[in-house]
This record gives C-alpha cells, structure tokens and sequence, in this order.
C-alpha cells in the first residue's frame, strides 16, 4: 500500500502542479463544458496500455541482473568470483564463475519467460478492439489507444475495457448486469445502475450530444469503494448534479451479462484502473525456517571468515622465518617479492575467503528454491484435498511458506463459511413472541394460508395476524437480493409456479435462505423491475412496493434497511439486522419475548437475525431523502457521512421479530478440530455472532468439550466487576492449574484434564486493548495473553471485522479485530507461528497479518482465497494440510538445510586442515574440476529428491496421530542443538577423511608396484570418501524409499565415478594442466585405497548411526515410537503392545479390519507394478509416488 | 636412512658447506634379515613443501607434453623460472628447477673384500601413462638437442633437459626421474621412488642380509630449509607397502563396531522390556 501511494505521489509531480488536487475532472466525450463553468483544465492521463510486464526486450538483462544480484548470496557469489579475477586465488575463477552463471542464467530464463508470457497476455490485452463513440459514430479502436473521457460501448459477454461510469443500457430502467469474477472471484451477477439523468441516451447520436463533466476521486485500489460527482449540462438550465457511486462504476476486467450493450465514458485507463492497482504484490511472507537458515548462514559466514583470519595470522607467523617462505627452491616473482606486506596479507586473507567459500554453497538456494517449487506443486495435486462437489483443489498461492504449515502453534479460524458449511436453512421465526417453524417436510411449495405453519404458542389475533404479515413483507422486502431468471423477457405476467424457478442470488447467504424460508411461509419475492419490488403473497396476488432507498449493509452498523412505498401510498423503512444493533434502536415491541428467544435460539446454534420496521409520512420521508442525497454527494468523507445519515435514520424502530436461520458444521470439521488440538496448536475461532451461539457451534465442532472448564470474559461479567478483577481471578483459575498441565503435557500424550476454553467478546477485547493513561494496559494485555497461552481453545465472538478499507491504515486500538489479535498473538514473547483460516472479504485482514493465510474456497467469493497462500476447497482439508504436509514439508527443509551445511563442512573442513601441511599456501586439496561440481552434480540431486518425497512417518500414521505435530512445532528441527550436532558431525567426518587419508600416504607406499602418489591422488582419495559418505548418509536418514531415491542416490554415486574415470582418462586439450590425468584411475588401481575407502566411510557415518540407534532405543519421540511401530508392524511381528499402545493414545481411532489386513495396507512397498487392485488410494499412489501410504526401511544400525 | 649429515658424526656432515663440489660421501649400514622379492629404493624429504600452491602451480604442462609452442613460450605460471637471459626455460618452473639431483649407489658388502655394486633398474619408476602420454618431448626426428634448441636448462640444474640420461627413451622431458620429481607430493614430508632393485632368480633374495654401504654424490641441499634427506629401501607385497596404519585402524574400528554391537544388544533388550511396560502404563 505504501508503495502505491509513493506511486501515485510521484506520478502526481511528475503530471505537474494543477493535477496536486485530490479529484479529477473528466470531460465526457472531450467537450467542453460551457462557459461559465470551471476553467478547462486539460489534464494528461496515460493511456489504456496495460503493461503487467517487468521487463522490455532492452532492459532485460541490465534489469534482470540487478534484481538478481539483490539477493544477499548472489551478490556474496559475485563478489567472490570478482575477487577471484582480480586478485591471484588458489581456484580459478571458474569454479564460482560457473555455479553462479548457471544459477543466474536459470533464473533468468525463468523469469524471462514469465515475462514474455505477461508480454504476450499485455498485447492481447491491449490489442483487442473497443467501440467507441466518436462524432455520433461508433469507430472501433485498438483497447490501448482508449484515452479518459472517450465513450465506449461494451456489448453483451465483453468485458469492460476499462473504469468506466455508466451512462445508460439497452435495458429500460438503465441496469446492467455484471460480473467480477476474473476480477474478485465472485460469480454472481451484480447490478449496477446507470447514471439517472443519462440513462435515456441509447443511440450513438444522443449518447454524443451528452455534455457533461465528472468529478471524481483520484485512482485508488479498493474495488468496492467509488467517489465521484456527475454534472450534466443542458443548454437550459443549470447544470444538474448528481453523486456517483461505485454503483455507477464498471469496473475493468469485469463482464457484462444479460444485458445487451451499454455505454459509459472512461474515466481510469490503462494502469490506473482499479484493477491494474490491484496487481500489487502482497508483502512477502518469509518462514521461520528461512529465518533460521539466515542466522545459521550468518554463523557460517563468521566461521568462514574466522577460518580465512586464522590461516592469514598463521601464514605470516610461519612465513616469519625466511627459509620457510621463502625457500631455494621456491622463489616469489619480483612482483611479488615488491608488494607491500599489509596488501600481501589482505590478499591472502582473500584468498583463503575463496577457498573455503564453498562453505556457504550457491546451490543451496537454488535447491531450496527448487524444493518449495516442486512441493507446492505436490500440494496442488494431493487427489485427497480435491473436493468433488465444487470441482477445486487446492491452491498454493505463495510456496515459501510450505514448511511453516508444520510449525503453526495458533489456528484463528472464521466461523461462518470456514467451520459451517454457509448454506444456511430458515429455521424458525419469532413474530411478536410466537414462534413460527416452516414445515420440515415443506417442498418448497408455495403454501395457502397458515396452514404450513406450525403454532408454538398460541395462535394470533388479527392484529397479530398483520403483524405477520408486515414481517414477512418485511423479510421479503428488506434485503438486495437479484432473481436470476432463466427467461428475462417473460414480463411480469410470470405465472406464480415459475417463481419457483427463479435463483435468488446475494453476496449474503442468509438473506437467500430468508427469503426462501418465507417464501415457504406463503410470500415470494418476484423480482426488482424499475424500482419496484414485486411480491406475490399468500393470496397469490402481487404486491408492489417501490424501492425508494437501500440503506445498504455494512459490518460497523450490522443492519441494513429499505424504504419502500406500497401500493397504497404508505412509506415504511424495514430494518434487519443483528440483535445487538437492532435492540437499542426499538421503541416498542415485544423487546423482552422476542430477546429471549432470540438467546433461546443462539445456544442452539442459529444465527438470529432481528425484523423492525418504522412506519415514515411523507415529510418524514422527504427529510431522509435530502439526508441522505447529502451524504451520498458528498467528495470527501463519504462514507463517514453515509454513516452518520443512516445512524440517523434508523432509529425509533418498533420491533417486529427475530429470525432464526441454521448454518451447518462443514463435514469433519469437528475432527479437525480435534486432531488440531491433539497436536498441540491452540484454535481461536473469531466470529461475529452471538456469544450463545458461537458457544453451541463450538460445542458442535469439539472445540469446547465437555470437560472443558469454560472462562468467560464478556461485557456481562465485566459490568459485574472490573476489568482488572476478572483478568486477574481468571489468571489465577488458570495458573493455578497449569502446574498439573505442564506435567501432563511432559508425558506428552495427557487428556489435557485441565482444559480451558476462553470466550471473549469484542467490547471485552477492545477494553483489554485500549491503551490507557496509566499505562496499565500492557499489563492487562499481558495478563489476557498469559490465560490465552493456557486456553487451548478460544472464542471471540462479537467481534467486529475490520472494514476493508482499514486494513492498511493504522488500525484504532479501540476497535477490537480479527488483525488486532492476530497480531497480538504474533507479537507476543515466544512469537509463535499463527495460522488463519476465513472464506469471506472480512477474513483478509487476518489472512494477511497471519504467518499463513489460508483462504477457503467459500460461498462469500474468492477474495479471502486471493489473498491467502493457501487455498483449500473446505475446512476439513486444512487437517491434512498441516498434520501432513505441514509436518513432513517441515522435516524436509530442516533435514535439506542442515544436510547442506553439513556437506559442505565436510567439503572444507579437509581443506581447511590441509593449509596446515602446504605452508598456508591456499593449495587446493581437490582438483578445480570436483570443487566446482561437488555442489551441482555429485550431491545435489539425492537431497533434493529426498527433500520432496521423504516421508519420515507415513502419512497415515500422521493424520492417525495427530500428537506428532508436537514433535515439530516451535522450530524443533532447526534448534541450535540440532545444528551443532550436524556441524560437528561434519567436522568429524572431515577429520576423518583428512587424517584417514593422511596417515594411510605418510611414509608408505600404497601401490603394489611401489610408485608414488601425488597431492592429487591424495585429494582424490579424501573427495571419493566424502561423496560416498555424504550421500550415504542422506541414505541413512532416507526413511522412505521410492524407486526415484534408489535410482538418483547410487545414480549420482556412479555419476561420480564415471565423471571421475572419465576426466582423468583423457587429456583434455583446453586445459592447461592436466594434473587430474590418470589420477582416479590410478588411485583405484591401489588396494590399500579401495581397504582405506570402505574403513573411512565406515567411521565416519558410525557416531550418526550410533546416535540415531541410541536416541531411537532410549529416548524415543513420538515421531521414532511411531516409525518403531510401523516397523514391527512391517516385519509381520504381530505384537499386542504397540497395537494398544495406540489405541490407548487415540480412543477415536477405529481399527477396522483384522491385524493382517493392516499390515498389507499400511505397509505397502513401494512396488507398484506389483499390486494393481489396491483400491483407489493406490491409483493415486502410482500418479504421484511421493503420496505412497507406506514406509521405507527403518535406519538400520549396523551395531 | 638419514643422509643429511646435520649430526656432524655423519660421514656427509662435511657435504653441508656449499664449496665442497662434488661431494661424495658414503654411509653404512647392515640389513638384519634379507629382502625377498622385488625392492624399491626410495628418496625421502622432509620439511619440502612440494605443496605449495606456487610450487604447485610453477609448471607448464602443455610444454612438457611437447608443444612446440609452448616449449618456446612456457606458460607465465613459470615465473620466475620462466626464463634465463631471455631464453625460455625447459622444462620452466619451480618444480623441475628443484629437481632431485643426489646420486645414490648401492653396494653390497659381501664376505670377499671388494663391494659389489647392487644393479638398479632406472625405469618403471614412473606412471606408464605419464611416461607415454602425459610427457613428452618435441616433435621431430631429430636428436634431442636440436629439438630443445632455442631453450636453456633450469637454473639449478647442471647439464641441459636432453642430457639427463644417455639412453634416448628416458631422456628429455620423458626422463623418469624428471616424470617422478613432476608429480608433486602431498604432505611435505615425502618419499619418492628412485630406483628398482629387481630379484635375478628365486634362489637368491634380491638383497640378502649384510653390511652394506650408500654412495652418495651429495649435490641436493635441503639444509637451508631445515629438511631432511633418507634412502628408504622397502619390499611391497601385493597390497603395497608396509602400512601400519591400515592394520591398525582396520582392527580398532572393528573392535568398536563389535563393543557396540553389544552394547546395543544389551541397551535393545533393556528397551523392549521398559518400552512395554511404557505403553502399558500410558
């Protein structure tokens, strides 16, 4: 968002001083308003060119190399292979030069191509030609050359080519319809009105003669939010004004439908519609894994650079004896013998910087970056996260953050949408304290009388009978409901048994089920047509009302109201909305009947929804309409003014009743919900609710169980006693017990006896949040975080969403939101990882401040899915998402990032040892040809193969188990221990191969025809062991072997040995040395090297085996205990004790089917050839090998 | 055998000033049992860094494989042994300016008065494929001398490149001793191999137990740089030389592997018995 506001500054100066005004002025049709109007300012916008592109043919490369040079490594590598031309370095430029040439050129590619792609979809963009009205005449013209203020004319099915305002239809009471899928996603059709005092022009002649200016705001990205003003000159009379709203705004990218062409002036173009402002990527979100990798590449760097200054010291403390450095028969040139010794040294330092600059490897990024790549692919294909019924899958919107679905500690998850289904049934009503139920087994039927009306209470007077009927009216009439007809030029004589083929559409889903559920109950809303709404009522006769004003919805007001006329003459305003937000406006009505029942229906579970209305006279009337034309004209502060008129208008309402609506749980939402909690992450569900309501859902999902002890801070209790008592009595409650928790939570498979579950509403949490004079408030904050720590489930009901257009401001500390606590969460001491989960526009703002946004593919649109990384087609998905591939991407990328430091420890470590025995001389141990390619080839691949399918416990046995999530989270993998441990196994292994090698060639021969080795052979005999140990031990921490793994891992061991053979095979004639001739030949040639070779390797992966089989015996996780069992399991050792161990863990798992028949489905091995009828799963299997529900081999100690 | 004669005791402590040229000097010594077999009579230093990275690299490899080119104009690695009074040095850099030149002899000091002089094979010393590809000489048919015209010896060394040996197929750069200096040792306490002893007939070991003596023309000096200089005399068996170091790791890492071994049966056996009571438990 910042970035876009230095944008628009910008090209606000660079357009020059008369544009430095906050609205533009736009000439419809390029005319001239009269005289007497304001001055004529030409104003200069760009044009309708779209260039999504980054790069043009000439600067791509410039460009490209910068932006790639950015990265932090790159320019490391750079630099490196710059020193390596300049100065005179132990390895040639090459063995840098290359990796990185290699890499840059990769990414190059990549992004070129991605570039010409954008480049191609631009010129279609721009190419594709537009009417327009020009001098009375339609004159098509290429998309680009559109300029701000031309005409256009968009026809049915085209899409808009760019904002425009809506001057009139081919449609009679000048709508359009409209939609935006390509633009948020939402499919339905949208209605947009045309401007009122320009909607007559429907010919190209009339359409020209319009003289007319716009005022509107500058460019800005929100989609749902327009400002403008419309001034129509008529040679008569003085010009009229009229406000302009996004209503009157089509939007580019947008199509136009059921409609056969409409015209509209534009007034954004080219790369200032809202759309090309909605282009802007989202803040990059980097993972903790990343983070980590960072710190661990800073310890490396320091190490590295220790090394360099203790060779450097140590070279000059040797050197300090002339003999030594200089000897007879070893003599420096003169220019070197003349250089200055503080320039030598510096030199020298850089050169040791060279050699051990593989230490930090180029292609771990590369490899890394190829990892996440390929995994999110693997994501998108999991079959298993595919959901049938609305065809999607899932999507991965941003692939760095794979590894961090294994770390998350904090799920906020939405309620409506994302734990219910959103498909929302009418349940029951409540006029006047009597409660109404549709017929269960009603088919849809259009019901006479109240005969399909079930009369809890007593049956109602006449006047009671009015009321009903005002309140279905009410119900039918008050909501912005469009009919989707299949046959538009039916007229309004439709038979009433076609309204039942009408599909109600909303962006709201309980507005659809309360107009079905009431036309149930006897009344169908026909259609809207020219303002009027059309109701067929019990008596089959059709009733209209005219549409005077829509007060529309929004999440601050939580209501929303009509004004309609009837018929005969009287106005009435219908207000619907939440409880809370209808109560303290109703002056009469069964307030008290009508709230209990609405609290009755909460703790079922229902969402309620209050009916009032206000009977307004004329006068009344014609007040609100000024009110409200005064709000809507308004430039500046809009919607602030809208708001404050409509504070205005609703008020002094007389209540009529409730409704209640049913959501229902998504399928298995309650078990994931369930297995979340078993694996240690904390669920948060934020709503907007009632407190009663959310409760019951929460019961429903498991998220409260009923041991649960239930800790409420709400409004309720606070008005009881203070804030600061209830914070504190419930911090004591909690910490009281956390002792017994914490024990609990040692053995790591508890009950969790002591469960606490948090309900909290929003006041409660705003006055948590609100800063205060004293200060005192970081303490209440800390305080509410430390019983939120201790709650493993938490509800926040009540909550206000943020409005959209606050979610890149400052947010005001006073209103409570889903972002406040999200954040709150995330800033707090141990900064964990949170997660969030929404469907609807009102959840971006989380998503967006979470570590991980996931965005369900919901009924309220795409815009939560657009803005998350992830995108899962239903609740349930997130389940797997996390317990699986959460976890095991997680295992991957720690295993691939420590792997990596590991390997190269080993690679420098013997070099590093070997300046010791060349006089600190910068000798290379190993030939130019292995340094440069012991990253790219030798070891590359079998770790980048292991860090996408490794599956250390079977996917099965992790979503069975959800405990072992535990295992993982809080950066288990990547601690300081971890990394420790590996660098000083590599230090090891590196001390063996150096010294191996060293004993084995000092005074002896090795041949059996007594010639001698050189420093090459001896070089080689350390690398042949270190590549054969390396990716040994990436064999033995392989837990699950494909045929991909075998093939890759001895491949690349072959690969070693044939490139070997073949490079010291033949003397290369662009080489100008040929130091490696012969030397692996020979070398293998020798038995004590081929006795060395096996001993070596031997040794050094003994301590790694040693641990893993000590740490696996003695101290078990989770994660081994599991591995343990299946193993047993796969030696068909059928043992009573693991099998009830596990179910003693997960009573809820159910074990169906005799023991054998487990072994076989779980254990599978991975020969697929050989089982063909394993099921549907196994299909899946053979598509993607990685999906395999089945184990390798254990590590197997050879002890 | 320690030849450098830094122990004034030594018969070759008086080689150690630089004016005695030439300076021969004799060592003696007593082989306690016989060697079977073929032996192999090495030269060792130490304290020489031949690993140097500027010794490493002072070399032209294209030159020694007999580029004309490159023979005449040897690559600027070879500084400063690239040329002397503007003639282009062959072969040019440190490695062979340094070359090993000390000639040792062998006799043996049989029961009869006078020693007899042990026959030492020159050739087979090297690398076949560094003898036969890897170096060669010049072009051309005709005499050595003529092919290295234009060139003029290392610094260091006393006759020229093609008089390093009389017999034409191990003279110039394919000159065996030359082949085995070239190849550079790894550590800088090293060993090269500089001649063969061949066995005559089984009937006779190829050195029987005995006193003998070392001739040494003593012309290497390697007491500047405080080295040393041995003649090792060793047998190989198929497996190579006597390398203790194999042995002995060889048998430590199998002991441990096997301490281990039941060290983790015992922990194993332990395991599953408190594993079980574990899971009953939970």
């Amino acid at each position: 968002m910042d970035c876009s506001l230095v944008r628009t500054l910008v090209r606000r100066y660079c357009a020059g001083e008369e544009n430095w005004v906050d609205s533009r002025t736009i000439y419809v049709g390029h005319r001239e308003p009269p005289p007497g109007a304001d001055a004529y300012i030409p104003q200069r916008y760009p044009d309708n060119r779209i260039v999504s592109s980054k790069y043009t043919f000439w600067n791509f490369i410039p460009k490209n190399l910068f932006e790639q040079f950015r990265r932090i490594a790159n320019f490391y590598f750079l630099i490196i292979f710059l020193v390596q031309l300049i100065i005179d370095t132990p390895t040639s430029p090459v063995t840098s030069g290359l990796p990185l040439f290699f890499v840059i050129t990769v990414t190059a590619i990549k992004q070129g191509y991605e570039d010409w792609l954008r480049h191609k979809a631009d010129n279609a963009m721009n190419q594709c030609s537009v009417h327009f009205i020009q001098h009375g005449k339609l004159v098509r013209k290429q998309s680009r050359k559109l300029r701000v203020g031309d005409i256009v004319m968009v026809k049915e099915d085209e899409t808009f080519p760019c904002d425009l305002v809506f001057l009139s239809s081919s449609r009679g009471d000048g709508t359009c319809h409209v939609t935006t899928a390509s633009l948020d996603g939402e499919s339905s059709h949208k209605t947009h009105y045309a401007v009122q005092d320009t909607k007559g022009f429907h010919t190209e002649e009339d359409i020209d003669g319009l003289h007319a200016t716009i005022e509107c705001e500058q460019p800005q990205p929100d989609l749902y939010k327009f400002v403008g003003r419309i001034n129509v000159y008529n040679d008569l009379n003085d010009p009229v004004v009229r406000p302009l709203g996004s209503e009157n705004l089509l939007l580019r990218g947008a199509t136009l439908k059921n409609t056969e062409k409409i015209f509209g002036v534009a007034i954004y173009t080219g790369m200032e519609t809202k759309m090309a402002l909605n282009y802007q990527s989202k803040s990059q979100k980097r993972s903790a894994v990343e983070k980590s990798m960072n710190v661990f590449l800073i310890v490396y760097l320091c190490i590295l650079i220790s090394k360099a200054l203790i060779n450097t010291v140590l070279k000059y403390v040797w050197q300090s004896e002339p003999f030594r450095d200089e000897p007879w028969y070893n003599q420096k040139t003169e220019s070197e013998r003349q250089r200055n010794l503080f320039l030598r040294a510096f030199t020298d330092f850089l050169a040791f910087m060279v050699l051990f600059n593989y230490i930090i490897p180029v292609s771990m990024y590369v490899t890394v970056e190829m990892q996440k790549f390929f995994g999110s692919y693997f994501i998108t294909w999991d079959e298993e996260m595919f959901d049938e019924d609305t065809g999607e899958g899932p999507v991965v919107n941003t692939s760095d953050l794979n590894e961090e679905l294994g770390q998350v500690e904090y799920v906020f998850t939405d309620k409506t949408g994302t734990l219910t289904e959103n498909n929302m049934e009418f349940k029951e009503c409540c006029i006047e304290g009597h409660v109404y139920v549709p017929h269960a087994v009603c088919n849809g039927q259009v019901l006479p009388d109240a005969s399909g009306i079930d009369m809890i209470d007593s049956s109602p007077g006449v006047s009671g009978r009015e009321r009903e009927e005002l309140f279905f009216r009410a119900i039918c009439l008050c909501h912005t409901i469009q009919v989707k007809d299949d046959d538009e030029v039916d007229g309004p004589r439709k038979s009433p048994d076609s309204g039942k083929s009408c599909v109600y559409i909303s962006s709201s889903p309980d507005e659809v089920a309360l107009v079905e559920g009431v036309q149930r109950l006897g009344f169908t809303f026909l259609r809207l047509k020219n303002n009027y709404m059309e109701i067929l009522n019990r008596d089959n006769a059709i009733e209209r009302f005219e549409l005077l004003e829509i007060l529309s919805f929004d999440s601050v007001r939580r209501r929303m109201s009509v004004i309609v006329k009837s018929a005969t003459g009287e106005i009435y305003l219908f207000c619907k909305g939440a409880d809370s937000s209808i109560f303290p406006q109703v002056i009469e009505g069964r307030v008290d009947q009508i709230r209990a029942r609405v609290e009755h229906s909460a703790v079922e579970g229902l969402r309620t929804l209050c009916v009032a209305y206000k009977r307004l006279i004329q006068e009344e009337y014609e007040g609100v309409r000024k009110l409200l034309q005064a709000a809507k004209m308004a430039l500046q502060d809009r919607e602030k003014k809208l708001a404050e008129a409509y504070e205005q208008i609703e008020k002094d309402l007389i209540l009529l009743g409730a409704t209640a609506v049913e959501d229902r749980l998504q399928e298995k939402a309650a078990d994931t919900i369930e297995a979340l909690q078993k694996a240690g992450i904390k669920v948060w569900v934020l709503t907007g609710d009632k407190m009663e309501t959310a409760a019951a859902t929460c019961y429903a999902c498991k998220l409260f169980r009923r041991n649960t002890q239930l800790l409420e801070l709400t409004t309720k209790k606070i008005e009881e006693q203070s804030l600061h008592d209830v914070l504190f009595e419930l911090s004591k409650t909690v910490l009281r017990c956390s002792g017994g928790l914490t024990r609990d939570n040692f053995s790591g498979l508890s009950a969790d006896v002591h469960d606490y579950g948090l309900i909290i509403d929003g006041a409660a949490l705003s006055l948590i949040m609100k800063p205060q004079e004293d200060g005192s408030s970081s303490n209440y904050r800390e305080v509410f975080l430390e019983i939120c720590r201790n709650c493993s489930a938490v509800l926040c009901c009540r909550m206000a969403p943020l409005q959209k257009a606050q979610v890149h401001a400052p947010c005001p500390l006073s209103l409570a939101s889903d972002w406040g606590i999200v954040k709150l969460i995330k800033l707090s001491k141990e900064h964990p990882i949170t997660l969030a989960i929404g469907d609807g526009a009102n959840d971006v703002s989380m998503i967006l401040e979470a570590h991980v946004g996931v965005g369900v593919v919901g009924k309220e649109g795409r815009q939560a899915a657009r803005n998350s990384d992830y995108a899962i087609p239903k609740f349930k998905h997130l389940k797997k998402m996390l317990l699986v591939h959460g976890h095991l991407y997680y295992v991957r990328i720690s295993e691939l990032v420590q792997y990596f430091f590991y390997k190269n420890v080993c690679f420098i470590f013997p070099q590093f040892l070997y300046q010791f025995f060349c006089g600190f001389s910068q000798q290379t141990l190993y030939d130019t040809a292995y340094l440069t390619l012991y990253n790219i080839s030798f070891t590359s691949l079998p770790i980048l193969l292991y860090s996408l399918v490794e599956q250390h416990v079977g996917i099965d046995t992790l979503r069975r188990d959800p405990s072992l999530y535990r295992d993982v989270t809080k950066n288990a993998l990547l601690r300081w221990r971890v990394f420790i441990y590996w660098t000083f196994l590599g230090v090891f292994d590196a001390l063996v191969f150096f010294f191996g090698a060293y004993f084995m060639f000092e005074n002896t021969t090795v041949t059996s025809n007594g010639q001698i080795f050189g420093n090459w052979t001896f070089g080689t005999l350390v690398f042949t062991v270190m590549v054969f140990t390396v990716t040994l031990k990436l064999a033995l921490d392989t837990h699950y072997w494909t045929w991909m793994n075998h093939f890759v891992l001895w491949g690349s061991l072959l690969f070693y040995v044939a490139f070997s053979l073949l490079w010291g095979g033949v003397v290369w004639p662009f080489l100008s040395y040929q130091r490696m001739y012969y030397v692996f030949i020979q070398m293998l040639s020798s038995g004590p090297a081929w006795l060395a070779i096996v001993l070596l390797i031997t040794v050094s992966l003994l301590p790694d085996v040693l641990k893993k089989v000590l740490c696996q015996q003695l101290w078990p996780s989770a994660t081994e205990r599991a591995q343990n069992t299946c193993v047993r399991w796969q030696d068909h050792l059928p043992e009573l004790t693991p099998l009830a161990s596990l179910q003693s863990l997960h009573p809820s798992a159910a074990w169906p089917g005799s023991h054998s028949e487990q072994v076989t489905s779980l254990c599978w091995e991975s020969k697929e050839h050989e089982a063909p009828a394993h099921g549907a799963r196994l299909s899946l299997s053979r598509r993607h090998p990685s999906w395999k529900p089945c184990f390798g081999g254990p590590p197997s100690g050879d002890g | 055998i320690d030849y450098t004669g830094t122990d004034p005791s030594s018969p070759c402590s008086k080689c150690l000033s630089p004016d005695v040229t030439p300076c021969v000097c004799t060592i003696n010594f007593t082989l306690e049992q016989s060697f079977e077999g073929n032996v192999f009579m090495y030269y060792g230093l130490s304290n020489f860094y031949q690993n140097h990275r500027r010794y490493v690299k002072s070399r032209d490899d294209s030159q020694l494989n007999g580029d004309p080119s490159a023979l005449l104009n040897p690559s600027k690695e070879c500084e400063p042994y690239r040329s002397n009074e503007d003639k282009p040095i062959a072969p040019c850099g440190a490695i062979a300016n340094s070359m090993f030149n000390d000639t040792l002899e062998l006799f043996l000091i049989g029961n009869e008065s006078y020693p007899t002089l042990i026959p030492l094979k020159k050739k087979g010393i090297a690398w076949w494929t560094d003898k036969n590809v890897k170096f060669r000489n010049p072009p051309g048919g005709e005499p050595l001398e003529e092919l290295f015209k234009g060139t003029t010896k290392p610094v260091n060394w006393v006759k020229p490149v093609y008089r390093l040996d009389s017999e034409s197929d191990n003279n110039g750069f394919i000159n065996e001793d030359f082949i085995v200096w070239m190849r550079t040792a790894a550590l800088p306490t090293f060993r090269k191999l500089y001649r063969l002893i061949e066995r005559k007939n089984d009937l006779h070991p190829t050195l029987p137990a005995g006193r003998y003596y070392l001739n040494i023309t003593y012309n290497y000096p390697v007491h500047s740089f405080d080295g040393r200089k041995r003649m090792i005399l060793s047998t190989i068996s198929w497996m190579g030389g006597k390398n203790p170091f194999l042995g002995i790791a060889y048998i430590a890492v199998g002991s441990i592997s096997f301490l281990l071994g039941v060290v983790l049966l015992v922990i194993n056996h332990k395991y599953r018995n408190s594993s079980n009571t574990a899971d009953i438990t939970i």
